[in-house]
């Protein structure tokens, strides 16, 4: 993308919901990351608060276990000074009597403003988003999507580089069940970087080279030549015979230690969305090199960027109270509108 | 034939205790080859004459007549694979609705599948089955029984015993006959009683996915089930039933690769057979679309070239007949995250409309089309009806051939409305339905 700069911060974003970042155009991802850039600015200040949500009703509702996230969009919408209620559901219990679909109409009984959703299964943020009347930011599902991971780690590299075009990017380990993975490849794709998937055959999925990626066996070889180097977690009930041998063959051949890190660029940095299996997929002390690794980067970067979506996806309706406009019918024709266009095409 | 009908044609006309005509009808009757225009003759509940010169002269008063216009006349429709909900699941479906279901259709056999709740695999089973058929008044309803006891895939069912007391055939229905030896047994036991074992072929292992596997799955994140699955199970049976002598009948095929096998078996004169329903050569994997739960069936729908595979096997014949493979469910059932929805789709309604479209867009003619759902599934499990000949159940299905509309799950009398072809164009339309002489339904009504 070229000089798309001045159009983003005009077009800004036509979504009612973030659920993903398949369909994303390259305007709206640079409008959403030039945003956060003040956001970063926020949150160095002492005084990090502001009350440009204040009133509104942030609810975070995890049906699957997550400290990282939930305390990130925590912090972005307090920082903005919305009210923030942090729901967690054990998944299996809903299963059981109440279906998602009820819980999602319970919530909007309540009115929340946005609501961010974490869920086990694929396209169950979608489907909640469906029934609900407020925001809906995707905070993962399943092995879908979790588009402010890719977010905060493409404002993390357009920090450290500068840019996303051209850039070799080398995603690395579970990209069967990462949906980490996902979001990163479209948004990477779409700002015009080259993606490169490394795993054993095991963890990849089918025809993952059809989501424009290169894909390689070999780590070496992958990360030839590569500016970024992006690790995967890989969850430990998946490291014993289901889809590697062991921890000890995964490391050898998948782990990311110096001597493999050799082959990318010179000055090539180190990306991982943690939680991290320190000497599984890297070697503990590549993590901790703060020439090499952005990881705490990242974490950073997480809330600024959750507050950039927090504050694109209130927009309407801030602008709405300000006018002193509670009408319900133009709220929901917009909303109709945003549903339709949609996160995903 | 012909000698048949010559004889019905001089026969005279007998003061009949119920005798109705259908006048003035394009007849269609694929076991027969024939299709033109004449009228058929019902005497008390089956075909007493049928064919071009059939009251030729007009009808002879005190003779009921049915006027069709010009229409269409074919035997009322066999639908080998359908999922009643009775007894267990009569939120969903019962033995009624779906027969009021099944009579809009034009279908007037069904083939009900064995699990149920409690599972149909004892002679109990089938006698509710049909006792509950004989009191509902609509469509025919035939039984499979289990394969294996509580379709656990274990033990064999008493195959000669359900077979005697009217069990059409044996099947595991939604589950796989996986252990290489109880399938090894059940074929060869079945032979004793000419009976058919039907298998939902999937090898298990493979199948953990809930879509197929490829290029969608991996965006959706969803878990795929690979085109593999499919054929490898196929195969294995094919050994097995080589091997034993036994009647196979693959159920469902969604794969290119399956059908291919069959294709090949078939050359080499083993005694298979198979089916697939209108969704396999209707839909691929797009449908699936964003999570669409309602297009999540078993097996699940697959790439284009395989929907394109299954479609020239309908029309070629290796794939023997054409099955709604209904399955109803509620909404409770499939607003869920796709992962969890249940497979299946309602489909007794539109099975015949969405076959058509195989020989509206030129795949097919249209006798063999019909002869997919008519005389070929009445072949496969040993019943009667599926033609129109003298002698022949008076089981009919009336339709505007090319009368163009849109499905509407909404109207459908089966009480579950999961159809992923809410708006789909199609075109042929039932306009009457027969089962022994008696109109189950009419257009309009």
């Amino acid at each position: 993308m070229t000089g798309s700069e001045f159009a983003a911060a005009t077009l800004g974003f036509d979504h009612r919901h973030l659920l993903g970042t398949e369909g994303l155009s390259a305007d709206e991802i640079t409008f959403l990351l030039d945003l956060a850039e003040g956001y970063v600015e926020q949150s160095r200040r002492s005084n990090k608060k502001s009350s440009l949500l204040r009133g509104l009703t942030v609810i975070n509702l995890f049906f699957e276990s997550s400290t990282r996230t939930r305390t990130s969009f925590e912090l972005a919408g307090k920082r903005l000074g919305a009210d923030v209620i942090n729901m967690s559901i054990a998944w299996s219990s809903i299963k059981k009597g109440e279906t998602l679909i009820d819980t999602a109409m319970t919530l909007n009984a309540m009115h929340p403003d946005v609501l961010v959703v974490r869920h086990p299964d694929s396209g169950a943020v979608k489907l909640l988003s469906e029934k609900v009347n407020c925001a809906v930011i995707n905070a993962g599902d399943g092995s879908h999507e979790h588009p402010t991971q890719a977010l905060l780690d493409a404002l993390t590299i357009r920090r450290r580089i500068g840019r996303l075009e051209g850039l070799r990017i080398a995603i690395c380990g579970d990209i069967l069940h990462s949906r980490v993975a996902r979001s990163n490849i479209h948004l990477l794709g779409t700002m015009g970087a080259r993606v490169r998937v490394v795993a054993p055959p095991t963890l990849l999925p089918a025809e993952i080279e059809r989501m424009g990626v290169e894909v390689f066996f070999d780590m070496t070889e992958a990360l030839q030549d590569c500016d970024i180097v992006m690790m995967l977690r890989l969850q430990t009930e998946r490291m014993h015979g289901s889809f590697v041998p062991s921890t000890r063959e995964y490391f050898r051949f998948y782990g990311l230690d110096s001597e493999k890190l050799k082959a990318a660029k010179p000055d090539a940095v180190i990306m991982h969305p943690g939680p991290m299996n320190r000497g599984i997929e890297i070697d503990s002390e590549l993590a901790d090199d703060i020439d090499r690794s952005l990881i705490r980067q990242q974490v950073e970067m997480g809330v600024a960027v959750r507050m950039a979506c927090l504050d694109t996806l209130t927009q309407d309706l801030r602008g709405h109270n300000l006018a002193g406009s509670a009408d319900g019918a133009s709220l929901d024709g917009a909303s109709a509108d945003g549903a339709s266009s949609g996160a995903r095409p | 034939m012909n000698g048949a009908l010559d004889e019905a044609v001089k026969a005279p006309a007998r003061v009949a205790r119920h005798r109705t005509a259908y006048v003035n009808a394009r007849l269609l009757d694929p076991a027969s080859g024939l299709d033109g225009a004449g009228a058929l003759v019902i005497e008390d509940g089956r075909i007493a004459e049928v064919g071009p010169q059939v009251l030729a002269e007009g009808a002879p008063q005190g003779l009921a007549v049915v006027d069709c216009a010009g229409q269409c006349l074919a035997p009322g429709l066999i639908d080998m694979r359908v999922q009643l909900r009775e007894p267990g699941e009569e939120h969903k479906e019962t033995i009624v609705s779906a027969g009021q279901a099944a009579a809009v259709g034009g279908i007037t056999s069904v083939a009900a599948l064995p699990n149920t709740e409690p599972v149909v695999d004892d002679v109990a089973g089938v006698e509710f089955v049909a006792r509950r058929a004989r009191e509902a008044k609509l469509v025919k309803v035939y039984t499979y029984a289990a394969a294996t006891r509580h379709l656990e895939g274990k033990e064999i069912t008493e195959i000669g015993l359900l077979a005697e007391f009217g069990a059409v055939g044996f099947t595991d229905g939604l589950r796989t006959i996986a252990d290489a030896q109880v399938m090894r047994r059940a074929l060869s036991y079945a032979r004793a009683f000419g009976q058919v074992i039907v298998q939902h072929a999937e090898e298990p292992a493979l199948a953990t996915g809930v879509m197929n596997e490829g290029e969608i799955a991996t965006r959706l994140g969803l878990a795929g089930i690979p085109a593999a699955a499919e054929v490898i199970m196929v195969e294995r049976d094919l050994r097995l039933a080589e091997w034993t002598g036994g009647r196979y009948h693959a159920a469902h095929l969604s794969t290119a690769a399956a059908v291919e096998a069959i294709r090949r078996a078939k050359a080499r004169g083993l005694d298979v057979t198979c089916d697939t329903a209108p969704h396999y050569f209707t839909l691929n994997e797009h449908a699936v679309g964003d999570y669409r739960s309602f297009a999540k069936v078993s097996p699940p729908l697959r790439a284009e070239s395989d929907r394109a595979a299954i479609a020239a096997a309908v029309a070629d014949g290796t794939i023997d007949a054409v099955a709604s493979d209904h399955s109803p469910h509620d909404q409770e059932s499939k607003r869920l995250p796709f992962s969890h929805a249940e497979p299946g789709i309602a489909g007794l309604e539109t099975l015949l409309a969405l076959t058509l479209a195989l020989h509206h867009n030129g795949a097919m003619p249209l006798l063999d089309a019909l002869h997919r759902m008519t005389a070929r599934p009445a072949e496969i499990l040993g019943i009667e009806g599926g033609r129109l000949a003298k002698g022949a159940p008076g089981d009919l299905v009336l339709f505007d051939l090319d009368r163009p509309w849109r499905i509407d799950p909404d109207r459908f009398r089966s009480k579950s409305k999961n159809s992923p072809f809410e708006d789909h164009p199609v075109q042929g339309q039932v306009l009457r339905t027969v089962v022994d002489g008696r109109a189950i339904f009419k257009a309009g009504d």
